[in-house]
């Protein structure tokens, strides 16, 4: 069981974050288009880095405690679904306080916020 | 480069990519740093199991503080550590997290399922702002 204390925190990551989905209507899964597309390149890089610190022998794994699968440069496989579970995590977690708040994300078209905040009536209903 | 000095340096280039080269402007944003507040909390208690249960050890040589003891939990606080990891996590974290929002507000105003919006909650919530359809 300890082999998967690493994926266990990520578990509760997905768990402790997937209900705002629901509840919220976050619709960040249901984007899963856009949210891959700003996913890859996020992977890339930290898993880039993440070679370089194991290389650069900043940071070692306990064998005991993560499922032992190995990428090569000796990945683990537990920190690439880190760099996966941890940014869906954020983007649910902004998606959420947009929902509650409608405060201006960024990505709103021009004329629709007002001091912040969006003022028109679109929503995925 | 050490951890230290990546770590600066991640904080460096996310700052300028969502402030100059892509102007999503999270940065200048309540609804960024909102999200950010409960994330770093977030960070801070998974964080801590993994580095306080030394799943995960880091080379005192890499970071501010010494390295993680192999028979002890690196302290709570102190000796470089918060909630017992490297503060270099935190700009770890943020520079991971930053890179994320700005690759996906970036793509949104660029149309890639820009819409349906987040919300409105499916529950009441504290705080909450009126539906303007009222």
């Amino acid at each position: 069981m300890s082999r998967f204390a690493y994926v266990g925190v990520l578990a509760f990551v997905v768990i402790g974050t997937g209900w705002l989905e629901v509840a919220l209507r976050t619709r960040v899964y249901a984007r899963w288009r856009r949210l891959l597309a700003a996913l890859v390149p996020v992977v890339v890089l930290f898993c880039l880095w993440d070679l370089y610190a194991i290389a650069a022998g900043h940071w070692t794994f306990d064998p005991e405690r993560t499922t032992g699968v190995l990428l090569p440069g000796g990945l683990p496989l537990d920190e690439v679904l880190f760099f996966v579970v941890v940014p869906v995590a954020a983007v649910l977690t902004l998606e959420a306080v947009r929902s509650v708040k409608r405060w201006e994300v960024g990505d709103e078209p021009a004329g629709s916020c007002v001091d912040g905040v969006r003022v028109d009536d679109e929503d995925g209903a | 480069m050490t951890y230290t000095q990546l770590a600066m340096l991640g904080v460096v280039v996310v700052v300028l990519l969502d402030l100059v080269v892509v102007r999503t402007r999270l940065l200048r944003r309540r609804v960024f740093w909102t999200a950010y507040a409960i994330i770093a909390f977030f960070q801070l208690v998974t964080n801590g199991i993994l580095t306080g249960l030394r799943i995960v050890r880091y080379d005192g040589a890499a970071i501010v503080g010494s390295s993680t003891p192999v028979d002890a939990p690196p302290p709570f606080l102190g000796d470089g550590r918060i909630a017992y990891a490297p503060v270099e996590d935190l700009l770890f974290g943020f520079a991971l997290v930053v890179l994320t929002l700005v690759l996906w507000v970036r793509l949104g105003r660029g149309g890639v399922q820009r819409t349906p919006y987040a919300g409105p909650p499916r529950v009441r919530f504290p705080g909450a702002a009126e539906d303007p359809r009222g």
